[in-house]
């Protein structure tokens, strides 16, 4: 049985509501730290080699470090809970079932980097999560938790939930922080990055839900107790919503120990693939990380097996690998159009562009229209490399991370699946008719053979 | 007060220094020529502009003499500061030609190609962009995207449709202006400069919003359909102008006597050097509202100084000389055209000109 942290009182009824919640050990994290120097908490962070779970996996304690301390400047904690990503529902299941675990991780992170003024981004869609957030908040206030001089430390903290409008970009944190601010939802310009100017041009830091949550076990256990779960540099446990082609779909927690090949066809997480159907491919960290096809999946470039962690799942780079991102995992099974499946992501890119720098206003519409030619037929060979060329040049030339995430799954479908590409060209009738299938998507991979 | 420090920056081989918290790009422009790279939406005038076209991407393969490791993206020079001993290329670098080229492609694919009925061909900074650094042909095959037309007030004219997103005329109405009524709706490819509710744009400074626009997308509906830029004469002229903020100096643009149109004199990048009031540029458009200073100057390279360099000598007539009289013209076009008739005004013409305008 695998370790669980975040999602260990799941089986609780009630674990939503603060009094059962309290009764099984809820807060306790809180108390001892507010027995902790503030230094200490961002150490015990930092020993724990938490790293965010939004998508990037940047070291949390490291990030906390930066945060600027000027002197009668107010600092903030934000919270990036704008989950947005196809594909990615760890988020909510959390927010939504355990509030107070979430409260917590926000008290005491609020605590460790001094934000008397703590702000939940929530995602606009989510507006039944935000009744559950402000009834965690206010239960958590009435017991003393929250408000002024907590625990007689002589330290305030209010948490406010703040609604967004619907707009993947304002998953970005610096277009979070506009957006937060009142404005319009554009990304900003780096440097200054949000550690220096952030929300109203003071020092803060935006974490994801899931990374200030798992705060709470690391100071229940002690950052180093953390960091012996998981290996290397892929420490403690991270949810996965599991989505796609699976019997099973749903969040699981995993310590980033098992297999790739585990985590899809064990009863405990994925449960297998409906009806026997073969694999076909897998985007293992939401809608923007690169495709990979079965083969890639379950082993290396090299021969080795694929294991759900950080390292293992960008083993061989973007040419070989992919990204474990914000573990959204999506299976896709060999009766998937990879072609039609890389148009309907186009499309979102397309649709939640915000239309500040060129190449990613322009470019994720162009890609959209030629992948809808080819997907309904009415394409040509020329288009995919014209595809590939496009993808190339928004990647890295854009002010957000946006344009890369739009141009990652165009590369990684058209670097792995060209062949498919090519058959919609070529049979543009029957492409309309049937689906390409597996084709030799899963067959074993030659190894070179190396010293 | 101490001395600021200054850096030392080398773009494409060649060394400056210059003040801590210069920008590239503007350490680029104290070098000058070809090394500086372009510029859609930056704007030295307008505070926070930039960062968004990417036509400035430059390679910095260098960091500073502290930190020597390249910086792993392309950057936008017109926002990152440079660093002591920072080395950057910019024409020098394959990845930053390729990079920009694609860049203008993506600003073209939905740009209308209606510069012959475009006020701005000529002085169209999209225009010179596309000529320097982009690709002949193009390799997009849909249907442009349109905008349905807006009327916002008696002076300036939106053309949604040529509008590259630069935000400099929202920069400009936030800057000069103490409400601004216009604004980004919609977002992604569908993002427009718009008023929500078809209001006027109505200040006295919004009319720089004109001079501002890098393309034709805002133009002076008194000077639309006139003339073309490089048939008119651009002169340097100011006069004591009412409104305190504004300085009055301008630049005129004539056609003979006539005064075409007024604008915001720019400088050699492209940049206004003092925002001009409404008054002075909608409304001052005769001669002797002016005290003439001289012929401006203009680049050489700009098609606006076609048949005006400074110094050139017309070349004499002779023809008198070798036949020994005044040649008799078999026709002169004006006793037969109705269309040419000197006598007429063009810039008093409401609009552009018809040929019911010439009617006798």
């Amino acid at each position: 049985m695998a370790v669980k942290l975040l999602l260990e009182n799941d089986h609780i009824e009630g674990i939503r509501y603060y009094d059962t919640y309290r009764k099984h050990g809820g807060y306790r994290a809180a108390e001892k730290a507010f027995k902790m120097a503030t230094a200490d908490i961002v150490e015990e962070v930092k020993k724990s080699g938490l790293r965010g779970r939004g998508g990037a996996g940047f070291p949390t304690g490291m990030k906390w470090s930066f945060l600027a301390k000027p002197e009668g400047v107010p600092r903030h904690l934000v919270c990036n809970a704008d989950e947005s990503e196809p594909g990615t529902f760890k988020d909510r299941y959390l927010m939504e079932f355990h509030p107070h675990l979430f409260v917590e991780g926000l008290l005491i992170s609020s605590f460790a980097l001094g934000s008397n003024h703590t702000y939940i981004y929530i995602r606009g869609e989510y507006a039944w999560i935000v009744d559950i957030l402000e009834q965690a908040i206010a239960e958590a206030k009435n017991n003393g938790w929250l408000g002024k001089n907590i625990l007689g430390s002589g330290f305030d903290c209010e948490i406010y939930v703040h609604r967004g409008a619907g707009a993947y970009i304002c998953g970005e944190e610096t277009a979070l922080i506009e957006s937060l601010e009142g404005k319009r939802g554009n990304p900003r310009m780096k440097p200054p990055f949000p550690a220096i100017q952030g929300v109203w041009m003071r020092p803060t830091v935006v974490n994801n839900v899931e990374t200030i949550a798992s705060v709470v076990p690391i100071i229940n256990m002690g950052g180093e107790e953390y960091a012996k779960i998981g290996v290397g540099k892929s420490t403690g446990t991270k949810l996965l919503s599991a989505c796609g082609n699976i019997n099973k779909p749903g969040v699981y927690e995993i310590d980033m120990t098992i297999s790739v090949e585990e985590f899809i066809y064990s009863d405990e997480y994925c449960g297998g693939i409906p009806k026997g159907k073969r694999l076909k491919a897998c985007i293992p960290g939401g809608s923007s990380v690169p495709i990979i096809p079965a083969n890639l999946l379950l082993k290396t470039a090299k021969g080795q097996t694929r294991y759900m962690n950080y390292e293992s799942l960008a083993d061989g780079g973007f040419v070989y690998g992919s990204m474990m991102g914000s573990g959204g995992f999506i299976v896709l099974d060999e009766d998937q159009c990879v072609v039609r499946h890389t148009m309907s992501l186009a499309r979102f890119y397309n649709h939640e562009s915000c239309g500040q720098c060129s190449p990613c206003r322009e470019g994720t519409g162009w890609m959209y229209k030629i992948l809808k030619n080819l997907e309904y037929g009415k394409g040509k060979i020329s288009d995919i490399d014209l595809l590939w060329d496009i993808q190339r040049k928004i990647e890295g030339n854009t002010i957000c991370p946006l344009g890369d995430a739009a141009a990652w799954p165009v590369a990684a479908a058209i670097r792995h699946f060209r062949d498919e590409f090519e058959w919609h060209v070529l049979n543009p009738d029957e492409s309309q008719k049937r689906n390409y299938g597996l084709a030799h998507y899963a067959d074993p991979i030659h190894v070179p053979a190396s010293a | 007060m101490s001395e600021q420090p200054k850096f030392k920056v080398t773009v494409d081989n060649i060394s400056i220094e210059v003040p801590a918290g210069t920008t590239i790009l503007n350490a680029a422009r104290m070098i000058g020529g070809d090394v500086t790279p372009p510029a859609m939406c930056y704007y030295s005038k307008l505070k926070d502009s930039g960062g968004k076209c990417r036509t400035c991407l430059v390679e910095v393969s260098k960091g500073s003499d502290k930190d020597p490791r390249p910086m792993p993206k392309l950057v936008a020079s017109c926002r990152t500061t440079v660093m002591d001993g920072m080395e950057v290329k910019n024409i020098t670098s394959e990845k930053v030609v390729d990079a920009r080229k694609g860049i203008v492609e993506f600003l073209l694919i939905n740009h209308p190609l209606d510069c012959p009925v475009c006020d701005q061909a000529g002085e169209c900074d999209l225009q010179n962009l596309s000529y320097e650094h982009g690709s002949e042909g193009t390799r997009y095959e849909f249907k442009r995207r349109t905008f349905e037309k807006e009327d916002i007030g008696p002076y300036i004219s939106l053309h949604m449709n040529r509008c590259i997103m630069c935000f400099r005329c929202v920069f400009t109405a936030d800057q000069l202006t103490d409400k601004r009524e216009h604004g980004i709706l919609e977002r992604g490819d569908h993002a427009q400069i718009s008023t929500m509710l078809n209001k006027a744009l109505d200040h006295d400074f919004i009319g720089n919003v004109i001079d501002v626009c890098p393309v034709g997308a805002l133009t002076d509906k008194t000077f639309r359909f006139k003339n073309r830029v490089w048939f008119t004469k651009p002169l340097d002229a100011h006069r004591d102008c009412s409104n305190p903020k504004c300085g009055g100096k301008v630049r005129l643009w004539m056609r003979g006597e006539e005064v075409f149109r007024v604008t915001a004199r720019k400088d050699q990048w492209g940049e206004v050097e003092e925002f001009i009031c409404n008054e002075c540029r909608f409304h001052k458009k005769e001669t002797r509202d002016w005290v003439i200073e001289g012929p401006s100057v203009i680049a050489r390279s700009s098609v606006i100084s076609q048949g005006h360099y400074v110094g050139t000598k017309k070349s004499q007539v002779l023809i008198d000389k070798v036949i020994g009289k005044q040649p008799k013209y078999l026709l002169d076009i004006h006793d037969i055209s109705d269309v040419n008739r000197p006598e007429i005004d063009l810039s008093k013409i409401e609009g552009p000109a018809h040929s019911s305008d010439f009617k006798r």
